[in-house]
């Protein structure tokens, strides 16, 4: 086999499975990679190296004992650090939370450690989630792989940064408006927002409720349809779970054949404002369909229009009341407990200090948006909008099987270039908040890079709620004809991270020990 | 601090009171609203909380449907209607003892509505008109150390037990009560009252005002004779006993009578009530009043009860306490006097128990009243703790009537099954109290007692029947107790006849 850390979880799963490579091997090897290229990446804000290296000899045990082992046992993950893990402060990259290690396992954690997959660290984001460029992390940004000097996407950065500089095959990201998707997008890999209810939402620090969701990132089609066959399912524990079985996800990437789907193209994700490069390649990969054997069509949703104002008042109206608990009195930062401050005031001094500017201003957007006389020209009206589009996506599924946009209107922008000016910023989501707030399934794949930067652009599909397997049997069609037309996949001209010359600081470590032996 | 209050008969002269009462009642679930953890009260702090009561980041909340069953089972007992599909709301405010810094309520979207209720006071009925009744969930408490109040302000530190955090509490809403005239502060003792007494026979609460398990905020208002509009109300929050309800009513129709008299307005504000000085101060008013920000909780699914579910839950209700104690009173043949003595001793479960286990209710009552109510009392427990079960009281009768025993081994009778001794029959061969039937040592102990009293057995002779009780005494004495006064009385009948 090749470069362990340049081969799919699929394969790397395989190999372990047959016994040709170790998990501890395996993982040892990303670990190595996280050392030498995270100082300049920082997708991860902590890397359990001493745990992972545990995990993945348990996995070579159980192996050794004869068990069977799953798909996915031994191959490394990166987890976004929203998802809690007894093993590692979960931060959500905010001040707020720096140390907190909480004392439950999330239920995709669960899943993920059930499964067997080796979990390395916990990855960067903007602070909270909220942002489209993991510049808000309270702990500095990620940089993009393909040009340290660009953000890779929010807020799961650290995530699709993290696959795209092959610190791990695959990785756990979370979705509230585009922050699978996005990423994916400008990092050149596969993110997947499923169905809201289909993966379990417990433990997973709410950003906003009735939004978020988690999913798998991976580098392949396949690869992220195996994780989240692990990830999906109902769970008691979360009463927006759909106790449904997952949609057979792994078959659909496997077979990956478009022939006789109607695929629609949403008329209103395009035109201005949407990059040359970005709208090239996506007309090319929609003639691409076409050619494979799907009927294309165009579809108007009139109200998406309406998304992004209607999102940025749900978003954060949600936001300012799941965000209230962070107030010092049970666990996290506490400022002014000196004697001289009442409790009332050590709440304010701390949530003063701890939390960043983009979140305050999303708690303080939202409590205005839901307060006593502004409710129903605010909140009230963003919920009608909601009900409209998903109106809009009930009637062209009428029609098609899946839709399709670009994934993001631009390839990632230069870090800074955004940072003072929130609605910009916004922007970038334009074209993955209305599945978030209708709560349905969307996925960001890798159609090619843009011929003016020549970085990477992603194309959207679009499916009806629970219909998560079209996702992967469109992406699984490009990505076979793309990558016979490129003659290989999109990341691999991609070899090393070489453009950074400002090396950020290195990540908090559990512990320096793995740095040295076994590392190549 | 204390203000001025108008006399009680000038209040009703020149104003008509407006109540309105909201009732929270803590469930007695075995588990929270929202997780497993237990819900014992008085456990020793935060030993029953988890990630989900305590709102750790990435926790979520999941109904607990026997809670959803207590809360219509309240709602069909007050007579309300049931939602097809209700849905959960945050109400967002900042305090220490609320985990996530929001409580989550039932806003628009209540789970019962549109019921009624009578109470009865001075033998007039008078209907109560219910608003709603919704879930929520309790908070945890405040200890505040080194204040002069209690309160949080003036406090050195503060300690919070999150215990009772995400208990299970439905909130019962009356529209206002009006036309109560000089009986409002009664009538509002009674509806809580009778609140307590049917959330108890519902078997849903532990309805213990004292521990908080049921708490009562009283509004009222005040409008002058002949008016049309309502005044202004002020909230008395946490009136915590029966007592306490009606003084805190009585009080502050007296109190905003005197603001009313004296030319000024009533502020709109909640109100501490002070049991120990019989007051109430003002606590926040209007312009500080939360905005509470509700929304629908995005965690929670809307709770839509089948219409069979709730029917059966309908036809499960208990008899309504109002129309048992009527039934029970004509069944027993008590008079008046004699059911509210059992009602205010808390003995008629304990009684109906008595009767159907085969007792005469005059003598269920008796005992329940008597030797049980004395010897509960000495010990300080609950008449039902006293350790004599209503079967076992219907046997001791049952002994009684046979006349194995008389009422005064019967008191010996119940020592010894207070004592653990067994059912009454095993304590009467224990400890062998039965009375003596043997007539050959009994008709000893008469001769004895006429060869003792010459004078008394003469006049038995001579046909004064009331001095055989001079010499039933001594008999009685010689045989222990253990004689059936009744046959002695007959032997000496028959020896002096």
């Amino acid at each position: 086999m090749g470069e362990l850390t340049r081969t799919g979880a699929a394969d790397l799963g395989a190999a372990i499975a047959a016994g040709t490579v170790s998990a501890e091997e395996v993982t040892r090897a990303h670990l190595a990679q996280i050392d030498a290229v995270d100082g300049t990446v920082h997708a991860f804000l902590h890397v359990a190296a001493d745990d992972a290296i545990e995990q993945a000899r348990r996995v070579d045990q159980r192996r050794a004992a004869g068990e069977r082992l799953g798909p996915l046992a031994g191959v490394p993950l990166a987890l976004k650090d929203v998802l809690t893990w007894t093993k590692a402060p979960t931060t959500c990259a905010s001040k707020m939370l720096e140390g907190w290690v909480p004392p439950y396992d999330a239920t995709v954690t669960r899943k993920l450690i059930d499964a067997g997959i080796v979990i390395l660290g916990k990855t960067n984001l903007d602070e909270f989630a909220m942002g489209s460029s993991t510049e808000n992390s309270a702990y500095g940004p990620t940089r993009n792989p393909w040009d340290t000097d660009r953000i890779p996407g929010g807020s799961g950065g650290g995530s699709a940064a993290a696959l795209a500089a092959f610190e791990a095959p695959i990785a756990i990201g979370t979705d509230t408006g585009g922050s699978i998707r996005q990423p994916g997008s400008v990092t050149g890999t596969v993110g997947v927002k499923p169905t809201y209810g289909g993966v379990s939402r417990f433990g997973l620090v709410a950003l906003a409720s009735s939004l978020d969701q988690a999913g798998p990132c991976a580098r392949s089609v396949l690869d992220a349809a195996l994780l989240h066959e692990v990830i999906g399912g109902h769970d008691p524990y979360d009463s927006t779970s759909i106790d449904a079985p997952v949609p057979s996800v792994v078959e659909a990437a496997r077979y990956g054949d478009v022939t006789g789907m109607r695929i629609g193209v949403v008329k209103e994700l395009g035109g201005e404002g949407y990059a040359a490069g970005v709208e090239q390649r996506f007309n090319e990969a929609v003639a691409l369909l076409t050619e494979l054997g799907a009927e294309v069509v165009e579809v108007s949703c009139p109200h998406f229009g309406y998304a992004l104002p209607a999102y940025y008042l749900i978003q954060p109206s949600e936001t300012s009341s799941n965000l209230a608990k962070f107030d010092s009195m049970r666990y996290g930062l506490r400022v002014g407990d000196d004697g001289s401050h009442s409790a009332e005031e050590v709440m304010s001094l701390t949530r003063e200090a701890g939390f960043g500017p983009e979140v305050k201003r999303r708690i303080i957007l939202g409590t205005y948006a839901l307060s006593s006389g502004y409710y129903d020209a605010y909140y009230g009206s963003a919920q009608k909008v909601r009900t409209l589009i998903i109106d809009d996506f009930t009637k062209a599924f009428e029609t098609c099987d899946v839709l399709v946009s670009p994934t993001t209107p631009t390839t990632a922008f230069r870090i800074g270039e955004r940072a003072d000016d929130p609605v910009a910023m916004y922007k970038a989501d334009l074209c993955t908040i209305p599945s978030s707030l209708a709560g349905n399934a969307a996925a960001s794949f890798p159609v090619g890079l843009a011929p003016e930067d020549g970085l990477p652009v992603g194309l959207q599909v679009m499916a009806p709620p629970m219909a998560d397997d079209r996702l992967y049997r469109v992406g699984a069609a490009l990505e076979r004809a793309l990558e016979d037309q490129w003659g290989g996949p999109i990341w691999r001209a991609l070899d090393s991270v070489s453009k950074g010359d400002d090396p950020l600081e290195p990540p908090i470590r559990a512990n320096n020990s793995t740095r040295e032996g076994g590392m190549a | 601090m204390s203000d001025s209050v108008l006399d009680y008969d000038e209040v009703l002269a020149s104003f008509d009171p407006v109540l309105g009462l909201e009732v929270h009642v803590e469930l007695n679930t075995a588990s929270k609203m929202w997780c497993g953890c237990a819900t014992t009260f008085g456990a020793e702090p935060n030993t029953q909380t988890c990630p989900i009561c305590l709102g750790l980041p990435g926790s979520l909340p999941v109904v607990n449907g026997s809670a959803v069953e207590s809360a219509i089972r309240i709602g069909l007992a007050l007579n309300c209607s049931i939602a097809q599909t209700c849905r959960f709301a945050r109400k967002n405010y900042f305090y220490p003892d609320m985990p996530k810094n929001y409580q989550i309520s039932q806003y628009d979207e209540p789970i019962a509505y549109d019921g009624w209720a009578e109470v009865e006071v001075d033998g007039e009925t008078y209907r109560i008109e219910i608003e709603r009744a919704h879930m929520e969930e309790d908070t945890g408490k405040s200890l505040h150390v080194g204040g002069a109040t209690g309160r949080i302000q003036g406090a050195d530190h503060s300690l919070l037990d999150y215990n009772r955090a995400g208990v299970p509490l439905i909130e019962i809403v009356t529209k206002p009560i009006r036309g109560t005239g000089e009986k409002a502060p009664q009538v509002a003792r009674a509806y809580v009252a009778m609140l307590r007494d049917l959330l108890r026979a519902l078997g849903v609460s532990d309805v213990r005002m004292e521990q908080g398990s049921l708490r009562c905020d009283a509004n009222v208002s005040l409008m002058p004779k002949g008016a049309v509009e309502l005044g202004t109300r002020t909230e008395t929050k946490n009136v915590n006993s029966l007592r306490s309800v009606e003084a805190a009513v009585r009080y502050e129709m007296t109190r905003q009578a005197a603001v009313l008299t004296g030319g000024d307005a009533v502020k709109q504000e909640t109100r501490h009530w002070h049991e120990d000085t019989g007051i109430t101060t003002p606590g926040r008013s209007k312009e500080q009043a939360e905005d509470y920000r509700y929304f629908n909780d995005p965690d929670l699914v809307p709770v839509a009860p089948s219409r069979d579910w709730v029917e059966q839950l309908r036809a499960s209700l208990p008899e309504p306490p109002a129309e048992r104690l009527k039934r029970v009173q004509a069944e027993w043949e008590f008079t008046d006097l004699e059911l509210r003595d059992v009602v205010n001793a808390g003995a008629v479960d304990l009684v109906e128990q008595t009767v159907v286990a085969g007792a005469p209710a005059q003598a269920a009552r008796k005992w329940w009243l008597g030797e049980l109510g004395r010897r509960a009392n000495e010990a300080g427990v609950e008449l039902a703790e006293v350790g004599m079960t209503p079967t076992q009281v219907a046997q001791l009768q049952a002994l009684v009537d046979a006349k194995v025993i008389n009422d005064k081994l019967a008191r010996q009778v119940i020592e010894g099954v207070i004592a653990g001794e067994g059912d009454p029959q095993q304590v009467v061969d224990a400890r062998g109290l039965a009375v003596v039937s043997d007539d050959g040592a009994l008709s000893a102990a008469v001769d004895e007692a006429i060869a003792a009293n010459p004078e008394a057995a003469a006049k038995i002779r001579d046909g004064n029947l009331k001095v055989a009780g001079a010499l039933i005494g001594p008999i009685m004495k010689a045989m222990k107790g253990q004689a059936d006064a009744a046959r002695v009385r007959e032997l000496i009948m028959e020896k002096l006849g």
